[in-house]
């Protein structure tokens, strides 16, 4: 797909979304509902499958737009499995396998979850237990990484097995769901090889789709955060103008743009041999500017900003709680110092410039 | 939020091409023993800047006829950055390369760019800034040097101050008074090339805290410069500081000032660390490539013809603190006493160097503070 029809399918979506991503559903979505109506809306204009391939189906987006279309999904705060669909979608086309309709999500989504599959007669068996996954209860299917005797990786598609999951809800009350997946059986069409991209698990494209997120929310914390700095008034004159407030929105500015270039990396080295690096830049960079932006726009919003009435805080508690989805700073951040330490202080350019 | 943009910026295959003749250039250097893998880019090494001005690794982008080498600013970025990564001594050339030079280049007179700019590429001139003054350092409007006219060109008195290596350059360019400031108090001024070497100027050393000798204190006294020593026209110098502090701002050195302190940690910590150290190295690392990511997209908007005036704040005022914190990083996962002189430990010494020069890379080139007044109007705060 061309590189202008990407940008006047991502700026439909903007519309899309916050046209139908509006403050009412969210408020609903805060309560526990399914947001029926911005899931047709969506899957309408084609986005969960935004990254599946032109053949397949899919509107065939360059994984660089694809990216953008999560910030623009996390600007608008969209309650839904939208990330984890796109990529469910991708990787189960990339594996040969057809897309089916509905909400998808996947797993193992964190570091210490893994499945593991065993054969059974002429299909599989599944063994192991997945924590918090998104919309687990909701989603019409899951996408599970699993390996098998031998090791090697597998995707397995699930028509989602619904009895005996523990319900919880995120900061942002976004669901999580455990799935006990030991013993479930898995017909021989729904289990393929993993794809290279997926072959050492699923937490580098959660990390990477919640890092996308991550810099969409801070921005709308910005918007929210200058608008409001520039309307308020103390002391006779807007809050904006005190150098107090405006050292404090400058850098938050500093960790958004830092935040934007660390996924722009991520996403730009999609797929090559420094994916893995660029993931953990991006979840670690943005996690960290997550916290710092969250309580700049916060602290300049005042009381009104830690009221349910402002919108802000559907912004800043996904920011909250996507920082620690798919592992937290720490965890890439140690990948990172244990990948460089063990090249040595010499090889740390060659690694950040690429060549 | 569109106050601000840095496009993903892919590096031409010129500019890797002329990365690896940087690396090929800095591996002779360091073999013959003229690099000693610690130091920042302010190190003064004129030989080490003859060999590079020969080798073709200043003046990158500017015109042949000058001397230059006609190519692109992601060409010389990288140049930069390689420089830079390897601690090479640049300090002798750096200013005139970086934002003296440019400034000649496109405002100078016929004569200075002709007599000057060929022998800053050769690495055989160098510049140091006279911007600051004893009551006007972030508030450069209320500069108070004075240029006067006389017979075929001024006079100029006052005094510089924070000079940096005014005692070993050949030039400076000098942001004097030759007007009334107006209302908006950026009237009023205008920029002079000054020979360092001729009468009327007096050079005067102030020891910085780690008990070196890099800025000075310049005097003028009745000091003569011609009229094709005027960079730009009268009363212009406002913009045009504005238009240089922004080349100051946007490099490379204001990220990566003690990129071998960072390169030397993880060789102390080891190829096995512990889980803490990893995590700190892995934060400082990830920082820096966002920082490098944001510090190319702006190389590239300089070379598509915008000016980054507030991403340049900006990647200065998140760059600058993270080379704050990296030394402070540095004592908190490794276990070590700085020592000024200890010549068995190299860690501990590059420690100390850095600890004692931290204070200046939130200050010089404009204090974090003047940075975010600057991007917060960039942001559209009134």
């Amino acid at each position: 797909m061309s590189s202008e029809i990407s940008s006047i399918l991502l700026d439909q979506a903007d519309r899309l979304l916050a046209q139908h991503a509006t403050r009412e559903r969210l408020a609903e979505a805060d309560e526990g509902g399914w947001p029926e109506a911005l899931w047709q809306a969506v899957e309408a204009a084609g986005l969960p499958l935004a990254l599946v391939a032109e053949e397949a189906g899919g509107a065939g987006l360059a994984a660089a737009d694809g990216m953008r279309l999560l910030r623009r999904a996390g600007y608008h705060t969209v309650p839904l499995p939208l990330a984890e669909t796109m990529l469910a979608a991708h990787l189960w086309a990339a594996a040969g396998g057809a897309v089916p309709e509905g909400p998808i999500t996947l797993g193992p989504c964190n570091e210490a979850d893994a499945l593991t599959l065993e054969r059974a007669g002429a299909g599989f068996t599944l063994r192991g237990r997945l924590h918090r996954v998104p919309w687990g209860e909701q989603a019409g299917h899951v996408l599970v990484h699993a390996v098998d005797a031998g090791g090697t990786a597998h995707l397995a598609l699930l028509a989602h097995p619904r009895a005996g999951n523990a319900l919880r809800r995120n900061l942002a009350r976004e669901p999580r769901a455990t799935l006990d997946l030991d013993g479930v059986g898995v017909a021989a069409d729904a289990v393929r090889e993993a794809p290279p991209l997926a072959a050492a698990g699923l937490l580098e494209l959660g990390a990477l789709a919640r890092a996308q997120q991550m810099v969409g929310a801070m921005e709308r914390c910005l918007d929210y955060g200058l608008t409001y700095a520039n309307e308020r008034k103390q002391f006779g004159r807007p809050i904006g103008k005190f150098q107090a407030v405006q050292h404090m929105l400058a850098i938050a500015a500093g960790h958004y743009a830092a935040a934007a270039a660390a996924a722009d990396f991520a996403a730009q080295e999609w797929g090559s041999a420094r994916f893995g690096f660029a993931v953990a830049v991006a979840k670690a960079r943005a996690g960290e500017a997550a916290g710092a932006v969250a309580e700049a726009a916060h602290q300049v919003h005042g009381a009104m900003g830690f009221t349910q009435e402002h919108p802000l805080h559907f912004a800043t508690r996904r920011l909250w709680s996507w920082r620690d989805e798919f592992g937290h700073e720490a965890l890439w951040q140690e990948r990172i110092g244990r990948q460089v330490c063990a090249a040595g202080g010499a090889a740390l350019w060659p690694m950040l410039v690429g060549a | 939020m569109q106050a601000f943009q840095f496009d993903a910026v892919t590096l031409p295959p010129e500019a890797e091409a002329m990365r690896r003749r940087v690396r090929a250039f800095l591996a002779e250097e360091r073999a013959a023993g003229h690099l000693s893998g610690r130091g920042s880019w302010s190190a003064f090494d004129p030989e080490f800047s003859r060999r590079a001005g020969a080798a073709g690794f200043i003046g990158v982008t500017w015109p042949r006829e000058f001397g230059g080498h006609a190519q692109s600013f992601l060409v010389r970025y990288v140049v930069t950055e390689e420089m830079l990564a390897a601690g090479a001594p640049c300090g002798a050339h750096w200013v005139a390369d970086r934002q003296s030079g440019p400034q000649i280049l496109r405002h100078g007179s016929e004569a200075a760019k002709r007599e000057i700019l060929p022998r800053i590429c050769a690495g055989e001139c160098f510049f140091a800034i006279g911007m600051s003054e004893p009551d006007s350092g972030s508030d450069l409007a209320a500069t108070r040097t004075r240029a006067t006219r006389t017979e075929g060109g001024w006079l100029i008195n006052g005094s510089k101050i924070w000079t940096s290596r005014a005692h070993r350059a050949h030039y400076l360019i000098a942001l004097v008074r030759t007007g009334d400031a107006g209302e908006d108090r950026h009237g009023g001024l205008t920029q002079f090339i000054v020979d360092l070497g001729q009468p009327g100027v007096t050079v005067r050393p102030i020891r910085n805290l780690a008990g070196g000798h890099e800025f000075n204190e310049v005097f003028f006294k009745d000091y003569f410069v011609a009229d094709d020593r005027m960079v730009g026209k009268e009363g212009q110098g406002w913009s045009m500081v504005t238009s240089e502090l922004a080349f100051e701002r946007s490099g490379p050195d204001r990220f990566l000032s003690d990129y071998q302190l960072l390169a030397e940690l993880i060789d102390r910590v080891g190829k096995a660390p512990g889980e803490r150290q990893a995590v700190e190295i892995g934060r400082l690392v990830a920082h820096l490539a966002a920082l490098r990511r944001m510090s190319t997209a702006i190389a590239g908007m300089i070379e598509s013809g915008r000016s980054p005036g507030v991403e340049a704040a900006l990647v200065k005022d998140v760059g600058t603190n993270f080379e704050r914190d990296l030394p402070e990083v540095a004592r908190r996962i490794v276990a070590v006493e700085p020592s000024v002189d200890d010549d068995e430990d190299g860690f501990a010494a590059a420690l100390a160097d850095v600890e004692l020069h931290a204070p200046s890379f939130t200050i010089r080139g404009g204090t974090r503070e003047i940075l975010r007044g600057m991007i917060a109007r960039g942001l559209g705060l009134r």
